[in-house]
């Protein structure tokens, strides 16, 4: 109940203070053109697209090799798999997608590239952890009862890693709502460009004015994701405490 | 039934945990593995539903081989209870014990029905539990639980590790006897891991005794007490042997089957007749209807009109098939001196005291010595 009344106040901080900004008459008298309601709403947009394009790419992806890795034959690929991906966001954000312009050249491919190249650890490694974590126990009744490796699959394995998988795909989101920004970097779009010419024209309002959407974007997301997790999660899964 | 012939484990690490191994269970057959800790129980029970494979030696399921059998249609005619209990926690009490019907097919209605009558059978009220989930329950009840899924589809061989293991004592005997008095039913073959060596002697109809990967003495539960075959065997078997051999003993082979009763509406002077004529100072109360009602002692009798007003209500009664250990705990922990042993809806049957478990305990120990 405490966690909805803080997000509703951020959220509502949030955009108030995108409202405010964009309507201050000193800003459209100012020495560039400022944004307009019609800019932040396109700009959010594309920020949307880009963002679930990429993290789109990075779940057909990420969670079946991160559950594929659990498998006995595969198992040894797990130590690469997860290393690779580790190292992939070892990297900071603004070197890969720094490093996608020239490889790809500039536009939009190159940001949703770099977006998804970023989002996919945490996919990964929850799909990984959610099905390699699970006692071994279950499994082994599940087997001693005659269930077939596609049963066990199935009626066990994923249902038992799905709420560990669906945090892995809200942590990615968030993170790429927040590296978006950048992507207008490499010919991108989105509210980096609002922030970014905020920043470069040394205007601290035109930067919340891109800021303070984003960021009310990734909680936004997040939320939704978070209702998501729990719808998909099981009774039996739920911790106690949660319940009451 | 079951067979295992020189049956050996080499894990892959090396460990021995089984070596040559060879017994036999005969059909409707309880079957005991016995043992201390890291002994091999699980890894040998394991081989026999092919979770592990064999090492060497064969191990046959009705004359054929079980390596020759598709698994899976093994493991959903042999009900397994794992020992960690590993019920699915995304699964409802109803859904995890279903699970094998499910599995071979049997209708909803079917599935549902056997769910009930199981949960019954565990002493868990259905309506109260069937839809619950495993991390609602405590664990004594997942454990039993997980009893009742193995026995979900009805299979006829059971294999069950430590199924009693993480239930509180007063349960757990009533499980026992529930269980045993199931099995003379419907008689399945079954392989029972326990460590605990009263239990065993208790339920098995045969004991493998087991000793780091071998098997020590594979007998009768008489047999391991009183003819152990080493040291080993009576180390484990312990020193109170008179004690456990009470274990092997029902109420029902040693009560007396018609004690002195009276009905709870005659008059007092009537009991204190009956007293004086057989020579005793105590006397069963009965309802008209042959119901257990309590006890009237000799020292009582100076009060009141009718044996109902005078009589001591004791509500500690027990059944035919309780093994002699248990009525004497009984006895002890609610300081009777008789035991009323009733049926299933409270008739009088007979009655146990000190004088008849003495009695039983010195002829048993005699056929003992001179056999
Ligand atoms: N997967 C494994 N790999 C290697 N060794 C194992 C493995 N599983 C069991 N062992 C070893 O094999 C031996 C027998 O183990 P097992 O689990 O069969 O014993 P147990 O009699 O069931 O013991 P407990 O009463 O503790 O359940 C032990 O020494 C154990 O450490
Ligand atoms: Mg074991």
């Amino acid at each position: 109940m405490r966690r909805y009344v803080v997000l509703i106040s951020l959220l509502t901080l949030l955009i108030g203070l995108t409202v405010w900004i964009t309507n201050l008459e000193w800003i459209k008298e100012g020495v560039y053109k400022p944004f307009t309601w019609g800019d932040i709403l396109n700009c959010t947009r594309t920020h949307l697209e880009m963002v679930l394009i990429a993290e789109l790419i990075a779940i057909s992806i990420g969670v079946p090799l991160g559950i594929l890795v659990t498998r006995p034959g595969l198992k040894k690929l797990a130590t690469p798999v997860i290393g690779g991906a580790n190292v992939g966001q070892s990297i900071p954000s603004l070197a890969v997608i720094a490093i996608m312009a020239p490889i790809l050249g500039f536009g939009l491919q190159s940001a949703i590239v770099a977006l998804f190249i970023y989002g996919l650890l945490p996919v990964v490694r929850n799909s990984y952890a959610g099905i390699n974590n699970i006692d071994p126990a279950i499994v082994e009744a599940a087997r001693g009862m005659g269930m077939t490796k596609g049963q066990i699959a199935r009626k066990i394995e994923l249902p038992l890693a799905l709420p560990v998988i669906m945090t892995g795909i809200r942590i990615s989101t968030v993170i790429t709502v927040g590296t978006a920004e950048l992507a207008v970097l490499v010919g991108g779009a989105g509210l980096g460009r609002i922030t970014l010419t905020g920043v470069f024209s040394l205007q601290p309002l035109t930067i919340l004015q891109g800021a303070a959407p984003t960021a009310a974007l990734a909680i936004i997301l997040g939320f939704i994701l978070e209702r998501i997790e729990r719808r998909m999660t099981s009774r039996g899964l739920r911790v106690k405490a949660e319940m009451s | 039934m079951i067979k295992l012939d020189k049956v050996t484990k080499v894990y892959p690490d090396g460990t021995e945990a089984v070596k040559e191994v060879s017994l036999e269970v005969g059909k409707g057959e309880l079957c005991i593995l016995l043992g201390p800790s890291g002994c091999g129980k699980t890894t040998t029970m394991k081989m026999i539903n092919r979770l592990l494979p064999i090492s060497g030696g064969q191990i046959y399921i009705n004359g054929l081989d079980n390596t020759k059998m598709d698994d899976n249609e093994l493991r959903r005619n042999m009900g397994y209870a794992i020992q960690q209990i590993g019920l699915f926690p995304n699964m409802t009490v109803g859904q995890n014990i279903e699970t094998v019907p499910e599995l071979k097919g049997w209708p909803k209605a079917e599935r549902r029905r056997r769910a009930e009558e199981l949960l019954e059978l565990m002493g868990m009220d259905p309506n109260e539990f069937m839809d619950e989930y495993p991390n609602e329950l405590s664990g004594g009840q997942c454990q039993r639980v997980g009893v009742a899924r193995a026995l979900g589809a009805d299979p006829p061989i059971l294999l069950m590790d430590e199924p009693f293991g993480a239930i509180d004592t007063i349960t757990r005997v009533r499980l026992q006897d529930e269980f045993l008095k199931i099995q003379q039913e419907i008689k399945k073959t079954i392989i029972f891991v326990t460590h605990d060596i009263y239990e065993a002697i208790k339920m098995a109809d045969k004991i493998a005794l087991m000793k780091e990967g071998q098997l020590v003495q594979y007998d009768t539960p008489a047999n391991l007490l009183y003819r152990p075959k080493n040291e080993f065997v009576e180390n484990f078997v312990g020193t109170d042997r008179a004690l456990k051999g009470l274990q092997l003993i029902r109420v029902k082979e040693v009560m007396t089957s018609s004690p002195p009763r009276v009905k709870s509406d005659e008059k007092v002077g009537a009991a204190r007749e009956q007293m004086e004529r057989e020579g005793i100072d105590w006397l069963v109360v009965v309802n008209d209807d042959g119901k257990f009602a309590g006890w009237v002692d000799k020292a009582d009798l100076g009060r009141g009109d009718r044996v109902r007003s005078i009589m001591g209500h004791s509500v500690m009664t027990t059944t035919v098939n309780t093994v002699l250990n248990e009525a004497l705990s009984l006895m002890l922990s609610y300081g009777l001196e008789n035991l009323a042993i009733v049926t299933e809806d409270n008739r009088l049957q007979g009655v146990v005291n000190f004088g008849v478990i003495r009695k039983a305990l010195t002829e048993l120990t005699q056929r003992r010595q001179s056999e």
